[in-house]
Protein backbone atom coordinates (compact mmCIF):
# COMPACT_ATOMS: atom_id res chain seq x y z
CA UNK A 1 0.00 0.00 0.00
CA UNK A 2 2.55 2.43 0.77
CA UNK A 3 4.54 1.42 -2.41
CA UNK A 4 1.88 2.18 -4.22
CA UNK A 5 1.23 5.69 -2.53
CA UNK A 6 4.95 6.20 -3.38
CA UNK A 7 4.59 5.56 -6.96
CA UNK A 8 1.46 7.41 -7.20
CA UNK A 9 3.38 10.40 -6.24
CA UNK A 10 6.17 10.18 -7.70
CA UNK A 11 4.75 10.02 -11.22
CA UNK A 12 2.26 13.07 -10.26
CA UNK A 13 5.79 14.97 -8.92
CA UNK A 14 7.27 13.80 -12.61
CA UNK A 15 4.15 14.90 -13.99
CA UNK A 16 4.13 18.33 -12.45
CA UNK A 17 8.08 18.36 -13.24
CA UNK A 18 7.08 17.76 -16.76
CA UNK A 19 3.87 20.11 -16.92
CA UNK A 20 6.37 22.92 -16.03
CA UNK A 21 9.05 22.44 -18.09
CA UNK A 22 6.57 22.13 -21.49
CA UNK A 23 4.97 25.88 -19.63
CA UNK A 24 8.48 27.08 -19.61
CA UNK A 25 8.94 25.89 -23.23
CA UNK A 26 5.81 27.46 -24.36
CA UNK A 27 7.06 30.59 -23.15
CA UNK A 28 10.22 30.61 -24.73
CA UNK A 29 8.23 29.94 -28.03
CA UNK A 30 6.02 33.03 -27.40
CA UNK A 31 9.19 35.18 -26.23
CA UNK A 32 11.26 33.90 -29.41
CA UNK A 33 9.03 33.54 -31.82
CA UNK A 34 7.56 37.42 -32.50
CA UNK A 35 11.17 38.68 -32.47
CA UNK A 36 13.42 39.05 -35.24
CA UNK A 37 15.23 37.50 -36.91
CA UNK A 38 12.25 35.62 -38.34
CA UNK A 39 13.33 32.49 -40.61
CA UNK A 40 10.56 32.80 -43.38
CA UNK A 41 12.41 30.19 -45.51
CA UNK A 42 12.62 27.76 -43.16
CA UNK A 43 8.65 28.61 -42.19
CA UNK A 44 7.59 27.85 -45.61
CA UNK A 45 9.86 24.55 -45.98
CA UNK A 46 8.20 23.46 -42.98
CA UNK A 47 4.37 23.95 -44.29
CA UNK A 48 4.90 22.31 -47.03
CA UNK A 49 6.77 19.09 -44.77
CA UNK A 50 3.73 19.65 -42.38
CA UNK A 51 1.18 20.65 -44.62
CA UNK A 52 1.59 18.38 -48.10
CA UNK A 53 2.93 15.13 -46.78
CA UNK A 54 0.07 14.69 -44.26
CA UNK A 55 -2.62 15.46 -46.81
CA UNK A 56 -2.74 12.14 -48.43
CA UNK A 57 -3.30 10.03 -45.40
CA UNK A 58 -5.45 12.36 -43.82
CA UNK A 59 -7.92 12.70 -46.81
CA UNK A 60 -7.81 8.88 -47.26
CA UNK A 61 -8.82 8.91 -43.40
CA UNK A 62 -11.41 11.31 -43.71
CA UNK A 63 -12.57 9.77 -46.81
CA UNK A 64 -13.35 6.51 -44.96
CA UNK A 65 -14.62 7.99 -41.78
CA UNK A 66 -17.26 10.08 -43.70
CA UNK A 67 -18.61 7.02 -45.65
CA UNK A 68 -18.51 4.24 -42.72
CA UNK A 69 -20.52 6.81 -40.45
CA UNK A 70 -23.00 7.31 -43.12
CA UNK A 71 -23.44 3.51 -43.56
CA UNK A 72 -23.30 3.00 -39.75
CA UNK A 73 -26.04 5.50 -38.61
CA UNK A 74 -28.42 4.74 -41.35
CA UNK A 75 -29.66 1.81 -39.84
CA UNK A 76 -30.96 4.02 -36.40
CA UNK A 77 -32.28 6.34 -39.00
CA UNK A 78 -34.00 4.12 -40.96
CA UNK A 79 -35.31 2.41 -37.48
CA UNK A 80 -36.54 6.35 -36.40
CA UNK A 81 -38.14 6.66 -40.27
CA UNK A 82 -35.72 10.18 -40.66
CA UNK A 83 -33.69 8.76 -43.25
CA UNK A 84 -34.12 11.92 -45.29
CA UNK A 85 -32.04 13.62 -42.38
CA UNK A 86 -28.82 11.39 -42.67
CA UNK A 87 -26.94 14.24 -44.88
CA UNK A 88 -27.83 16.75 -42.03
CA UNK A 89 -26.95 14.68 -39.16
CA UNK A 90 -23.50 13.29 -40.52
CA UNK A 91 -22.87 17.21 -41.67
CA UNK A 92 -23.01 18.31 -38.49
CA UNK A 93 -21.11 15.54 -36.78
CA UNK A 94 -18.15 15.85 -39.07
CA UNK A 95 -18.26 19.49 -38.74
CA UNK A 96 -18.66 20.55 -35.33
CA UNK A 97 -16.24 17.32 -34.34
CA UNK A 98 -15.43 14.34 -36.11
CA UNK A 99 -13.33 16.59 -38.94
CA UNK A 100 -11.21 18.67 -36.59
CA UNK A 101 -10.51 15.87 -34.11
CA UNK A 102 -10.16 13.21 -36.12
CA UNK A 103 -7.79 15.32 -38.34
CA UNK A 104 -5.90 16.18 -35.07
CA UNK A 105 -5.35 12.91 -33.83
CA UNK A 106 -3.88 11.73 -37.14
CA UNK A 107 -1.99 15.08 -37.57
CA UNK A 108 -0.26 13.86 -33.50
CA UNK A 109 0.29 10.59 -35.15
CA UNK A 110 2.02 11.63 -38.19
CA UNK A 111 3.53 15.13 -37.84
CA UNK A 112 4.21 14.52 -33.88
CA UNK A 113 5.84 11.64 -34.29
CA UNK A 114 8.08 12.81 -37.04
CA UNK A 115 9.19 16.41 -35.09
CA UNK A 116 9.80 14.50 -31.90
CA UNK A 117 12.26 12.12 -33.89
CA UNK A 118 13.45 14.33 -36.18
CA UNK A 119 14.61 16.80 -33.36
CA UNK A 120 15.62 14.12 -30.67
CA UNK A 121 17.84 12.93 -33.34
CA UNK A 122 19.25 15.86 -33.92
CA UNK A 123 19.88 16.48 -30.21
CA UNK A 124 21.65 13.28 -29.37
CA UNK A 125 23.67 13.70 -32.95
CA UNK A 126 24.85 17.16 -31.27
CA UNK A 127 23.69 18.71 -34.42
CA UNK A 128 21.24 21.26 -32.61
CA UNK A 129 24.60 21.52 -30.44
CA UNK A 130 26.22 22.48 -34.16
CA UNK A 131 23.80 25.10 -35.06
CA UNK A 132 24.24 26.69 -31.90
CA UNK A 133 27.76 27.17 -31.83
CA UNK A 134 28.17 28.54 -35.38
CA UNK A 135 25.60 31.16 -33.97
CA UNK A 136 22.23 30.07 -35.17
CA UNK A 137 19.50 30.41 -32.69
CA UNK A 138 17.98 26.48 -33.01
CA UNK A 139 14.97 26.96 -31.05
CA UNK A 140 13.99 30.01 -33.52
CA UNK A 141 15.19 27.65 -36.68
CA UNK A 142 13.65 24.27 -35.43
CA UNK A 143 11.15 24.86 -32.97
CA UNK A 144 9.41 28.62 -33.92
CA UNK A 145 9.35 27.24 -37.43
CA UNK A 146 7.51 24.10 -37.01
CA UNK A 147 4.50 25.49 -34.05
CA UNK A 148 3.77 28.16 -36.29
CA UNK A 149 3.63 25.98 -39.77
CA UNK A 150 2.16 22.84 -37.65
CA UNK A 151 -0.74 25.58 -36.42
CA UNK A 152 -1.56 27.17 -39.75
CA UNK A 153 -1.55 24.17 -41.67
CA UNK A 154 -3.89 22.29 -39.13
CA UNK A 155 -6.67 24.83 -39.66
CA UNK A 156 -6.32 24.12 -43.37
CA UNK A 157 -5.79 20.40 -43.20
CA UNK A 158 -9.23 20.44 -40.92
CA UNK A 159 -11.50 22.31 -43.33
CA UNK A 160 -9.87 19.91 -46.42
CA UNK A 161 -10.41 17.41 -44.23
CA UNK A 162 -14.26 18.19 -43.48
CA UNK A 163 -14.96 18.07 -47.42
CA UNK A 164 -13.70 15.05 -48.26
CA UNK A 165 -15.42 13.11 -45.62
CA UNK A 166 -18.85 14.68 -46.84
CA UNK A 167 -17.51 13.72 -50.13
CA UNK A 168 -17.27 10.03 -48.48
CA UNK A 169 -20.44 11.00 -46.98
CA UNK A 170 -21.95 11.36 -50.13
CA UNK A 171 -20.57 8.61 -51.40
CA UNK A 172 -22.37 6.12 -48.60
CA UNK A 173 -25.44 7.79 -48.83
CA UNK A 174 -25.84 6.69 -52.13
CA UNK A 175 -24.72 3.18 -51.59
CA UNK A 176 -28.25 2.02 -50.23
CA UNK A 177 -30.53 5.12 -51.46
CA UNK A 178 -30.54 7.45 -54.45
CA UNK A 179 -29.83 11.38 -53.33
CA UNK A 180 -28.98 13.10 -55.99
CA UNK A 181 -25.53 15.87 -55.60
CA UNK A 182 -27.35 18.74 -54.91
CA UNK A 183 -30.01 17.39 -52.65
CA UNK A 184 -27.28 16.27 -50.42
CA UNK A 185 -25.41 19.47 -50.35
CA UNK A 186 -28.66 21.18 -49.73
CA UNK A 187 -29.54 19.35 -47.02
CA UNK A 188 -26.15 19.79 -45.30
CA UNK A 189 -25.76 23.76 -46.12
CA UNK A 190 -29.93 23.70 -44.91
CA UNK A 191 -28.68 22.65 -41.13
CA UNK A 192 -25.14 23.83 -41.04
CA UNK A 193 -24.57 27.41 -39.37
CA UNK A 194 -21.43 29.84 -39.23
CA UNK A 195 -21.95 29.16 -35.43
CA UNK A 196 -20.99 25.09 -36.55
CA UNK A 197 -18.07 25.88 -38.41
CA UNK A 198 -15.92 28.76 -36.57
CA UNK A 199 -15.32 27.29 -33.80
CA UNK A 200 -14.01 23.81 -35.18
CA UNK A 201 -12.18 26.25 -37.38
CA UNK A 202 -10.75 28.18 -34.17
CA UNK A 203 -9.83 25.00 -32.29
CA UNK A 204 -8.07 23.61 -35.14
CA UNK A 205 -5.11 26.28 -34.68
CA UNK A 206 -4.96 25.32 -30.63
CA UNK A 207 -4.57 21.68 -31.97
CA UNK A 208 -2.29 22.75 -34.54
CA UNK A 209 -0.56 24.27 -31.65
CA UNK A 210 -0.38 21.83 -29.17
CA UNK A 211 1.00 19.13 -31.87
CA UNK A 212 3.97 21.66 -32.93
CA UNK A 213 4.74 22.25 -29.77
CA UNK A 214 4.62 19.06 -27.91
CA UNK A 215 6.14 17.17 -30.73
CA UNK A 216 9.19 20.31 -30.88
CA UNK A 217 9.37 19.71 -26.82
CA UNK A 218 9.79 16.05 -26.79
CA UNK A 219 12.47 16.26 -29.41
CA UNK A 220 14.46 18.90 -28.20
CA UNK A 221 15.02 17.78 -24.78
CA UNK A 222 15.57 13.70 -26.18
CA UNK A 223 18.27 12.30 -24.27
CA UNK A 224 19.77 8.70 -23.64
CA UNK A 225 20.79 7.82 -27.45
CA UNK A 226 18.65 6.19 -30.20
CA UNK A 227 16.55 4.89 -27.31
CA UNK A 228 15.05 8.03 -26.25
CA UNK A 229 14.92 9.24 -29.97
CA UNK A 230 11.80 6.82 -29.84
CA UNK A 231 10.80 7.63 -26.47
CA UNK A 232 10.60 11.16 -27.53
CA UNK A 233 8.78 10.59 -30.44
CA UNK A 234 6.49 7.82 -29.11
CA UNK A 235 5.80 10.47 -26.01
CA UNK A 236 5.15 13.32 -28.35
CA UNK A 237 2.33 11.48 -29.99
CA UNK A 238 0.72 10.42 -26.68
CA UNK A 239 0.95 13.77 -25.24
CA UNK A 240 -0.64 15.62 -28.26
CA UNK A 241 -3.77 13.12 -28.51
CA UNK A 242 -4.41 13.32 -24.85
CA UNK A 243 -4.11 17.42 -25.08
CA UNK A 244 -6.14 17.11 -28.37
CA UNK A 245 -9.31 16.06 -26.46
CA UNK A 246 -8.59 18.12 -23.55
CA UNK A 247 -8.77 21.21 -25.47
CA UNK A 248 -11.85 19.59 -27.73
CA UNK A 249 -13.32 19.40 -24.10
CA UNK A 250 -12.61 23.18 -23.13
CA UNK A 251 -13.87 24.58 -26.70
CA UNK A 252 -16.85 22.36 -26.58
CA UNK A 253 -17.15 24.16 -22.80
CA UNK A 254 -16.82 27.35 -24.34
CA UNK A 255 -19.05 27.00 -27.24
CA UNK A 256 -21.85 25.65 -24.73
CA UNK A 257 -21.09 29.19 -22.26
CA UNK A 258 -21.51 31.59 -25.34
CA UNK A 259 -24.90 29.79 -26.76
CA UNK A 260 -22.97 28.42 -30.28
CA UNK A 261 -23.98 24.68 -29.32
CA UNK B 1 33.13 42.04 -54.33
CA UNK B 2 33.02 39.03 -52.33
CA UNK B 3 33.15 40.06 -48.67
CA UNK B 4 34.54 37.81 -45.94
CA UNK B 5 35.11 37.22 -42.77
CA UNK B 6 37.88 38.67 -40.93
CA UNK B 7 40.62 35.78 -39.86
CA UNK B 8 40.99 36.79 -36.34
CA UNK B 9 39.63 40.25 -34.63
CA UNK B 10 42.69 41.31 -32.85
CA UNK B 11 44.35 44.41 -33.13
CA UNK B 12 47.77 44.71 -34.97
CA UNK B 13 50.81 44.25 -33.48
CA UNK B 14 48.95 41.94 -30.63
CA UNK B 15 50.45 38.58 -32.13
CA UNK B 16 51.28 36.88 -29.04
CA UNK B 17 47.80 38.15 -27.53
CA UNK B 18 46.13 35.29 -25.57
CA UNK B 19 42.57 34.52 -27.10
CA UNK B 20 41.80 32.41 -24.21
CA UNK B 21 42.07 32.11 -21.21
CA UNK B 22 40.35 29.71 -18.71
CA UNK B 23 40.79 30.53 -14.78
CA UNK B 24 40.20 28.33 -11.80
CA UNK B 25 37.31 26.66 -14.16
CA UNK B 26 34.95 24.47 -11.81
CA UNK B 27 32.09 22.56 -12.89
CA UNK B 28 30.24 19.30 -11.09
CA UNK B 29 27.15 17.45 -12.45
CA UNK B 30 26.20 16.32 -9.21
CA UNK B 31 28.10 14.89 -7.35
CA UNK B 32 30.27 14.13 -9.94
CA UNK B 33 33.10 16.78 -9.75
CA UNK B 34 34.25 16.92 -13.62
CA UNK B 35 36.36 20.07 -13.54
CA UNK B 36 38.36 21.39 -10.11
CA UNK B 37 39.90 24.82 -10.92
CA UNK B 38 41.17 23.97 -13.69
CA UNK B 39 43.24 27.08 -15.68
CA UNK B 40 44.47 27.28 -19.73
CA UNK B 41 45.83 29.99 -22.02
CA UNK B 42 45.74 29.72 -25.56
CA UNK B 43 47.77 31.88 -27.63
CA UNK B 44 47.17 33.19 -31.14
CA UNK B 45 48.47 30.80 -33.78
CA UNK B 46 49.42 28.47 -30.84
CA UNK B 47 48.02 24.51 -31.43
CA UNK B 48 46.89 23.83 -27.85
CA UNK B 49 46.15 20.26 -26.96
CA UNK B 50 44.44 18.85 -23.69
CA UNK B 51 44.91 15.28 -23.18
CA UNK B 52 42.91 13.38 -20.41
CA UNK B 53 41.80 10.18 -20.18
CA UNK B 54 37.97 8.98 -21.20
CA UNK B 55 35.51 10.72 -19.03
CA UNK B 56 38.47 12.80 -17.82
CA UNK B 57 36.26 16.54 -18.45
CA UNK B 58 37.70 17.16 -21.60
CA UNK B 59 34.57 17.63 -23.45
CA UNK B 60 32.91 19.58 -20.90
CA UNK B 61 35.70 21.65 -20.97
CA UNK B 62 35.41 22.68 -24.86
CA UNK B 63 31.61 23.11 -24.33
CA UNK B 64 32.29 25.64 -21.26
CA UNK B 65 34.56 27.30 -23.80
CA UNK B 66 32.27 27.78 -26.17
CA UNK B 67 28.91 28.41 -23.78
CA UNK B 68 27.14 25.17 -24.26
CA UNK B 69 27.80 24.72 -20.82
CA UNK B 70 27.61 27.45 -17.70
CA UNK B 71 30.33 27.07 -15.59
CA UNK B 72 29.85 26.52 -11.56
CA UNK B 73 33.06 29.01 -10.81
CA UNK B 74 36.23 30.26 -12.50
CA UNK B 75 36.20 32.80 -15.44
CA UNK B 76 36.42 31.90 -19.44
CA UNK B 77 37.67 34.64 -21.47
CA UNK B 78 37.20 34.36 -25.42
CA UNK B 79 38.97 37.02 -27.72
CA UNK B 80 38.73 39.09 -24.08
CA UNK B 81 34.98 38.53 -23.89
CA UNK B 82 33.73 36.79 -20.53
CA UNK B 83 31.40 34.10 -22.14
CA UNK B 84 29.48 33.41 -19.06
CA UNK B 85 28.66 36.96 -19.02
CA UNK B 86 27.59 37.40 -22.29
CA UNK B 87 23.67 37.17 -23.74
CA UNK B 88 22.99 35.08 -26.51
CA UNK B 89 23.25 37.51 -29.19
CA UNK B 90 26.74 38.60 -27.90
CA UNK B 91 27.57 35.07 -27.48
CA UNK B 92 26.32 34.24 -31.47
CA UNK B 93 28.38 37.44 -32.53
CA UNK B 94 31.78 36.07 -30.65
CA UNK B 95 30.60 31.57 -31.90
CA UNK B 96 31.20 33.38 -35.81
CA UNK B 97 34.41 33.83 -35.26
CA UNK B 98 34.90 30.17 -33.26
CA UNK B 99 35.08 26.99 -35.45
CA UNK B 100 33.88 23.86 -33.61
CA UNK B 101 34.52 20.15 -34.86
CA UNK B 102 32.52 18.20 -33.16
CA UNK B 103 33.39 14.04 -32.03
CA UNK B 104 30.13 13.05 -33.59
CA UNK B 105 30.98 15.56 -36.53
CA UNK B 106 27.33 16.84 -36.22
CA UNK B 107 26.63 17.07 -40.18
CA UNK B 108 23.38 17.96 -40.89
CA UNK B 109 22.32 14.65 -42.07
CA UNK B 110 19.03 15.72 -43.53
CA UNK B 111 21.02 18.18 -46.00
CA UNK B 112 23.62 17.36 -48.77
CA UNK B 113 27.65 18.36 -47.94
CA UNK B 114 26.96 21.87 -49.89
CA UNK B 115 23.66 22.63 -48.24
CA UNK B 116 26.15 21.80 -44.87
CA UNK B 117 28.62 24.02 -45.88
CA UNK B 118 26.66 26.91 -47.44
CA UNK B 119 24.12 26.86 -43.95
CA UNK B 120 26.54 28.82 -41.84
CA UNK B 121 27.89 31.26 -44.91
CA UNK B 122 23.97 31.65 -45.80
CA UNK B 123 22.95 32.69 -42.45
CA UNK B 124 25.82 35.02 -41.39
CA UNK B 125 27.19 36.23 -44.66
CA UNK B 126 23.63 36.26 -46.70
CA UNK B 127 24.40 39.51 -49.04
CA UNK B 128 26.84 36.97 -50.54
CA UNK B 129 26.21 36.20 -54.09
CA UNK B 130 25.56 32.81 -55.16
CA UNK B 131 28.83 32.41 -57.00
CA UNK B 132 30.55 33.83 -54.36
CA UNK B 133 29.08 31.27 -51.66
CA UNK B 134 29.89 28.66 -54.47
CA UNK B 135 33.67 29.75 -54.20
CA UNK B 136 33.63 29.25 -50.81
CA UNK B 137 31.97 26.10 -50.62
CA UNK B 138 34.49 24.79 -53.24
CA UNK B 139 37.54 26.44 -51.43
CA UNK B 140 36.77 24.94 -47.79
CA UNK B 141 36.36 21.66 -50.34
CA UNK B 142 39.24 21.60 -51.69
CA UNK B 143 41.69 22.01 -48.54
CA UNK B 144 39.85 19.10 -46.93
CA UNK B 145 40.48 17.25 -50.51
CA UNK B 146 36.81 16.54 -50.81
CA UNK B 147 35.27 18.41 -53.89
CA UNK B 148 33.75 15.35 -55.70
CA UNK B 149 31.45 14.83 -52.38
CA UNK B 150 29.86 18.17 -52.74
CA UNK B 151 25.82 16.85 -54.03
CA UNK B 152 26.52 13.83 -51.75
CA UNK B 153 24.87 13.07 -48.78
CA UNK B 154 26.61 12.78 -45.08
CA UNK B 155 25.07 9.01 -45.05
CA UNK B 156 26.88 8.60 -48.19
CA UNK B 157 30.55 9.00 -46.78
CA UNK B 158 32.95 7.10 -44.97
CA UNK B 159 34.08 8.44 -41.01
CA UNK B 160 36.74 9.95 -41.93
CA UNK B 161 35.20 11.71 -44.60
CA UNK B 162 32.59 12.60 -42.62
CA UNK B 163 35.08 14.16 -40.43
CA UNK B 164 36.51 16.21 -43.36
CA UNK B 165 33.58 17.54 -44.25
CA UNK B 166 32.84 18.81 -40.51
CA UNK B 167 36.30 20.47 -40.41
CA UNK B 168 35.82 22.18 -44.04
CA UNK B 169 32.41 23.34 -42.16
CA UNK B 170 34.17 24.45 -39.77
CA UNK B 171 36.88 26.19 -41.87
CA UNK B 172 34.29 27.95 -44.29
CA UNK B 173 33.66 31.03 -41.92
CA UNK B 174 37.61 31.44 -41.77
CA UNK B 175 37.24 31.61 -37.55
CA UNK B 176 40.31 32.57 -35.81
CA UNK B 177 39.93 30.08 -33.42
CA UNK B 178 38.93 26.53 -33.91
CA UNK B 179 38.38 23.80 -31.08
CA UNK B 180 38.52 20.35 -31.83
CA UNK B 181 36.81 17.64 -29.76
CA UNK B 182 38.50 14.46 -29.61
CA UNK B 183 39.14 14.82 -33.86
CA UNK B 184 40.52 11.09 -34.41
CA UNK B 185 38.06 9.19 -32.55
CA UNK B 186 36.93 6.16 -33.72
CA UNK B 187 38.77 6.71 -37.38
CA UNK B 188 41.49 3.89 -38.14
CA UNK B 189 45.23 4.93 -37.86
CA UNK B 190 45.67 6.06 -41.22
CA UNK B 191 42.72 8.59 -41.64
CA UNK B 192 43.83 9.51 -37.93
CA UNK B 193 47.34 10.45 -39.00
CA UNK B 194 45.84 11.79 -42.40
CA UNK B 195 43.03 14.32 -40.07
CA UNK B 196 46.43 15.35 -37.56
CA UNK B 197 48.20 16.55 -40.38
CA UNK B 198 45.01 18.22 -41.81
CA UNK B 199 44.92 20.33 -38.75
CA UNK B 200 48.36 21.47 -38.64
CA UNK B 201 48.08 22.32 -42.83
CA UNK B 202 44.80 24.14 -41.67
CA UNK B 203 46.42 25.63 -38.87
CA UNK B 204 49.67 27.39 -41.30
CA UNK B 205 47.40 27.95 -43.55
CA UNK B 206 44.63 29.99 -41.96
CA UNK B 207 47.22 30.75 -38.98
CA UNK B 208 44.07 30.21 -36.60
CA UNK B 209 45.15 29.28 -32.97
CA UNK B 210 43.58 25.43 -31.90
CA UNK B 211 42.51 23.98 -29.05
CA UNK B 212 42.57 19.78 -29.49
CA UNK B 213 40.80 17.99 -26.74
CA UNK B 214 42.05 13.99 -27.75
CA UNK B 215 43.55 10.82 -25.85
CA UNK B 216 44.79 10.04 -28.99
CA UNK B 217 48.84 10.06 -28.66
CA UNK B 218 49.39 10.56 -32.21
CA UNK B 219 47.34 13.16 -32.76
CA UNK B 220 49.17 14.62 -29.86
CA UNK B 221 52.24 14.39 -31.13
CA UNK B 222 51.86 15.66 -34.51
CA UNK B 223 49.53 18.33 -33.96
CA UNK B 224 50.55 19.98 -30.46
CA UNK B 225 52.80 22.69 -29.84
CA UNK B 226 52.28 22.87 -26.07
CA UNK B 227 49.87 20.05 -24.42
CA UNK B 228 48.13 20.07 -20.80
CA UNK B 229 47.33 17.21 -18.79
CA UNK B 230 44.08 16.68 -17.39
CA UNK B 231 44.12 14.92 -14.39
CA UNK B 232 40.93 14.69 -11.60
CA UNK B 233 39.77 18.11 -13.49
CA UNK B 234 42.68 19.76 -12.62
CA UNK B 235 45.85 20.80 -14.81
CA UNK B 236 48.32 18.68 -14.20
CA UNK B 237 51.13 18.65 -16.35
CA UNK B 238 51.95 21.23 -19.05
CA UNK B 239 54.97 21.55 -21.51
CA UNK B 240 55.48 20.22 -25.03
CA UNK B 241 55.36 16.96 -26.25
CA UNK B 242 59.37 16.04 -25.98
CA UNK B 243 59.39 17.58 -22.62
CA UNK B 244 56.04 15.65 -20.54
CA UNK B 245 57.43 12.12 -22.76
CA UNK B 246 60.63 12.83 -20.78
CA UNK B 247 58.98 13.11 -17.75
CA UNK B 248 59.20 10.52 -14.82
CA UNK B 249 55.94 11.65 -12.78
CA UNK B 250 54.73 8.48 -13.38
CA UNK B 251 51.17 9.93 -13.91
CA UNK B 252 52.75 11.25 -17.28
CA UNK B 253 54.33 8.78 -17.82
CA UNK B 254 51.33 6.77 -18.01
CA UNK B 255 50.03 8.75 -21.70
CA UNK B 256 53.21 7.72 -23.18
CA UNK B 257 53.47 4.31 -22.48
Amino acid sequence: MVLIAKTLLQNWKIFFIEAGALSEFTGRFFTQGFRPRYEFREFVKQCFLIGYQSLALIALTAFIMGLVLTMQLRPSLVAYGVESQLPAMVGIAIVREIGPVLTALIFAGKIGSSIGAELGSMKVTEQIDAMEVSGTNPFKYLVVTRVFAATLMMPILVMLSICISLFGSYLGVNIRGVTSFHLFWTQIFDFLKFSDIIPAFIKSFFFGFAVGIIGCYKGYYSSKGTEGVGRSANSAVVVASVVVFIIDLIAVQITDVLGLN
Amino acid sequence: MRSQPASLPLAPGKQDQTVIEVKDLNKAFGDNKVLQGFNLELKKGENLVVLGKSGSGKSVLIKCIIGLLAPDKGSIHVLGESIPDLNESELDKIRVQIGFLFQSNALYDSMTVRDNLEFPLRRHWMQNATQDVDEMVMEALSDVGLVHTVDMMPIELSGGMRKRIALARTLILKPGIILYDEPTTGLDPITAREISELIVDIQKKYKASSLIITHDMRCVEITADRVIILVNGRCYATGSFEELKRSTDPQVKHFFD
